[in-house]
């Protein structure tokens, strides 16, 4: 009982909270009630026993994700609405609704979910963390370490694209203009 | 009454829709990328759910994975559209037209 | 005996393709030398084959497999026996002839190369009927000298009326060949083989109906080749074509080849002898009515093609009656004087520079004596005085449809046998008699050369002695076809019959000459006798092809032209253009999907997205649906 209850709960709030975000036309709304929307689906998590999982989602998205966007939006001049043309809305809709109609037809046909197999049983005795812990590092530790340096990778990629001079392109200029590059951006800094 | 799985996927099927249509009908770049993270966490929804209904912890190291991918993917796609606002100055999807056929 | 029948088949093909290399290029003698050394060995192949054949025995080879699928097997297989090795001696000697005269003949045309090309060509396909050993083959080989045909009436083809003339043919043979492809349909559908051995053997164990059907079908195609009424237009507009091929084509060889197919099929023709009957009336009727046309016609060529005609219609008289054997005899006897008329023809057309009208020559035998002598001692074999050839087979057919009892056939054929006579010399008459109405015209006449001359002179040899090969000639096919002798009983009424057939002969040959040797004039329609009724019927050839024109050509232009403006137009090209419209303006329309505006590709990604998971949903409701 209760369990459902959580669930209706947060299942409406994580809804009204998205919509909100792909619905509003502030960045600012957009930003925060796609954060709190974040929390909430953390609760799933927990109410489906995964608190390890809930646990990552909140410290990863609400406070690593979302500090970027507010950065992001920082950096932006997001006072600034874009116009945003509607060609057709009626369209989105019907489409977002259709493959959601399908995506729901698919997992409910008792073909998929009567052929799946647990091939890492839960155990009951030891705690969520503890199994996630055991099975990442066991089982799944090539792709850990992969992810790892594709996060380490996707970290440096970030820093030097948001960095000084990636505005220009060296293959498009010619060579003056390279060398007289040094002396242009001496005279930007500062600017920031 | 019992909350099922197929109530998670059902649900987690109207997040997922809820990311498309915003996929579909932002013009900003930013908003853009919130709508891709709906999309990821819908699934993430999906795959914890089926993780726990099924008993078997691959689900939640699917969904550790996308956490990751998403992680990577906020920082690589926010540095391009600082790139790209250095130089156009604009984060409007109608005008990034280059692809123009 | 292989050796000499593939080099009796393939060397008029070699001599064809090698003239074809040149085709194109100017006059070189060396392709009308080649081709004539060639069809010569091909002659002197068959000389053999003809002496091995008389030995008793035949020759019967598989070149190779052409189809085999399933029950269905047809060989490249040509046969050599007392039948075709008689039409191989016919066409390699005509043809031989013909080649080293075209030499002459075609000296000055552009076209020389070309000509020979096609003229191997044909005796090439006439050799491939003749010799085959199944009726597929014979297809191959009857297809191919119409082919051949149509080449050579259309040879120049800058002349309209020439490449009408080809058309005319070529499309007139397309009709009763139909029939003769229905003939040979049924054939296989009823016995399971188009071999002859095969099908002659079975044919006796088939429904009367049916092999009356086949008979019928194979006659029609038979009646193409022919030229027999009512298809019969064609061989006289053929005369477009150079000379040398009318002798060939149009008068020796492929237009026998009806003959040829009914004395080949004799099996068939034997069990029913109702069809036999109706071949032999077409025949007489077709005699007579040809001889009556070449009565009043005024071009040369004409008058010798409606000969060819009326002799055709003699030959199916013979077939028609069972007698096989003198049908066979006429066609050979008539091949050589017919071709030996063509070609004196070809020297006075070349002598009076295409000039055609008998009317406008007369006096010719001063300057052209060797043709003069060749074309009346042709003239006298076609008309079937004793001892030249025509006499033999010709006398044989009357004598068949007396003791067969048709006295109506042998009256007509009778009848005819006087007209052959008198236009025949009517035509001797006009040409080398008489005054030098040439004159008038301005035109030198000069004979024609020596060599061809020379070349003609085995057909006149052939013309005046092939009667005394009567009896060989009966003892070597007479292994083959039904060896009926035809003879009156009663001496007294042989005797009258024979002697009686000849003074009415030389009768219209004298009336022939009183009436045209003194002809001083040339006519120019203003005569009592040009504007009878009578005279414009023949001379309009009974307004056949005036109707053939009226009833078939011009609805058929009409029915054209309707079929071009109406389903052409609007609904064939309609529908060709609604497709390439389509393609367009769908092209024109989704273009919109390249406009590079990113919203729009992700927009398209997710119906596509949506397209994939319904095709999934489907398959999957399928699935269960099957499985369960």
């Amino acid at each position: 009982m209760f369990e459902a209850i959580a669930f209706y709960l947060f299942a409406v709030l994580t809804i009204v909270m998205f919509t909100i975000t792909v619905m509003t036309s502030q960045a600012l709304y957009a930003i925060t009630a796609m954060a709190a929307g974040m929390i909430f689906i953390s609760a799933f998590f927990f109410i489906l026993g995964a608190d390890f999982l809930g646990a990552i989602q909140i410290i990863v998205y609400t406070g690593a994700v979302m500090a970027l966007y507010a950065f992001g939006m920082m950096f932006f001049d997001t006072t600034r609405n874009v116009v945003e043309k509607k060609v057709n809305p009626q369209i989105v809709f019907v489409l977002g609704v259709l493959a959601a109609v399908m995506v729901v037809a698919i997992f409910v046909a008792p073909i998929i979910s009567d052929n799946i197999q647990a091939l890492y049983p839960i155990d009951p005795t030891i705690g969520n963390s503890q199994a996630v812990g055991m099975v990442l590092f066991t089982k799944y530790l090539v792709p850990f370490e992969l992810a790892a340096v594709m996060l380490l990778v996707a970290m440096i990629g970030g820093i030097i694209m948001a960095g000084k001079k990636m505005d220009k392109s060296l293959t498009l200029m010619a060579e003056e203009e390279i060398g007289m590059m040094d002396d242009s951006y001496r005279a930007e800094e500062g600017g920031h | 009454m019992e909350i099922t799985l197929t109530h998670y996927l059902v649900l987690s099927s109207i997040l997922f829709a809820i990311g498309l249509i915003g996929i579909m009908r932002r013009k900003n770049l930013l908003m853009l990328f919130f709508a891709t993270e709906i999309l990821l966490n819908a699934t993430n929804i999906g795959f914890a759910a089926i993780s726990h209904y099924i008993g078997d912890l691959s689900g939640q190291m699917f969904a550790f994975f996308i956490i990751a991918i998403a992680a990577s993917e906020v920082a690589i796609g926010l540095g391009l559209l600082i790139v790209w606002y250095k130089r156009t100055g604009k984060i409007d999807l109608d005008q990034m037209n280059s692809m123009r056929g | 005996m292989e050796l000499y029948l593939y080099i009796a088949l393939f060397a008029p093909l070699v001599g064809s393709l090698f003239s074809a290399l040149f085709g194109m290029s100017p006059k070189t003698n060396i392709t009308g030398y080649i081709a004539s050394g060639l069809l010569f060995t091909s002659f002197l192949s068959s000389l053999v084959l003809l002496n091995y054949v008389l030995g008793g025995h035949t020759v019967h080879v598989e070149l190779m497999t052409w189809m085999a699928t399933g029950d269905l097997y047809i060989p490249f297989g040509f046969v050599v026996d007392q039948v075709s090795v008689v039409m191989m001696m016919v066409v390699t000697i005509v043809s031989t002839v013909v080649h080293v005269y075209s030499v002459g003949y075609m000296d000055h045309d552009k076209g020389f190369n070309r000509f020979f090309s096609w003229l191997s060509a044909f005796v090439f396909s006439m050799m491939v009927l003749v010799m085959s050993d199944n009726f597929a083959g014979l297809f191959i080989g009857w297809e191919g000298v119409g082919l051949c045909s149509w080449g050579l009436i259309g040879f120049w083809y800058h002349k309209e009326s020439a490449t009408w003339a080809a058309n005319e043919a070529f499309i007139m043979n397309r009709i009763a060949d139909l029939g003769m492809l229905i003939g040979i349909f049924m054939i296989y559908w009823n016995v399971g083989s188009l071999q002859y051995d095969v099908v002659f053997a079975e044919i006796g164990n088939l429904p009367l109906v049916i092999t009356t059907w086949i008979g019928i079908f194979l006659f029609i195609g038979a009646m193409g080749k022919s030229a027999q009424f009512p298809l019969h237009t064609w061989l006289a507009d053929a005369m477009e074509g150079p000379t040398p091929v009318s002798a060939l084509i149009h008068a020796a060889t492929m237009v026998t080849a009806g003959v040829y197919l009914v004395v080949r099929a004799n099996p068939i023709y034997d069990l029913i002898p109702n069809v036999g009957i109706f071949i032999a009336s077409l025949g007489a009727f077709v005699a007579l009515f040809a001889a009556s046309m070449a009565l009043v016609n005024r071009d040369m060529k004409r008058i010798i093609a409606y000969s060819t005609l009326s002799q055709l219609g003699y030959m199916f008289v013979a077939a028609g009656l069972g007698a096989y054997w003198v049908a066979l005899f006429h066609l050979m006897a008539h091949a050589f004087f017919k071709a030996l008329l063509f070609l004196g023809a070809g020297n006075v057309m070349h002598a009076m520079h295409d000039e055609l009208d008998p009317f406008k020559m007369g006096g010719l035998r001063k300057v052209m004596k060797g043709t003069f002598i060749m074309m009346t001692l042709a003239s006298v074999a076609l008309a079937g005085i004793y001892p030249f050839a025509g006499f033999f087979s010709k006398d044989l057919i009357l004598e068949v449809g007396f003791v067969e009892h048709h006295y109506i056939i042998y009256t007509v054929l009778l009848l005819t046998a006087g007209l052959t006579a008198f236009y025949s010399f009517r035509l001797v008459a006009l040409i080398f008699h008489g005054e030098e109405r040439y004159k008038l015209f301005g035109i030198h006449p000069h004979e024609a050369y020596k060599f061809m001359l020379v070349a003609m002179s085995p057909l006149l040899v052939l013309a005046i002695i092939a009667g005394s090969f009567k009896m060989t000639y009966y003892q070597l096919v007479t292994n083959l076809l039904p060896s009926t002798v035809y003879h009156v009983h009663n001496e007294v009424t042989f005797w009258i019959m024979t002697i009686g057939t000849q003074l009415f002969v030389i009768s219209a040959i004298l009336f022939a000459y009183k009436k045209y040797s003194n002809w001083n004039s040339v006519p120019d329609g203003t005569s009592k006798m040009e504007n009878s009724f009578g005279y414009k019927l023949l001379w309009n050839q009974y307004y056949i092809p005036k109707f053939y024109e009226e009833v078939f050509s011009k609805p058929y232009l009409e029915l054209s032209k309707i079929a071009w403006k109406q389903i052409d137009l609007k609904i064939v090209d309609a529908t060709v253009d609604m497709i390439a419209n389509a393609i367009y303006k769908t092209g024109e329309n989704t273009r919109d999907i390249q406009n590079g505006n990113l919203s729009t590709m992700l927009r398209w990604m997710v119906f596509g997205l949506v397209v994939l998971l319904a095709l999934a949903v489907a398959f999957t409701v399928g699935y269960n649906a099957v499985s369960a």
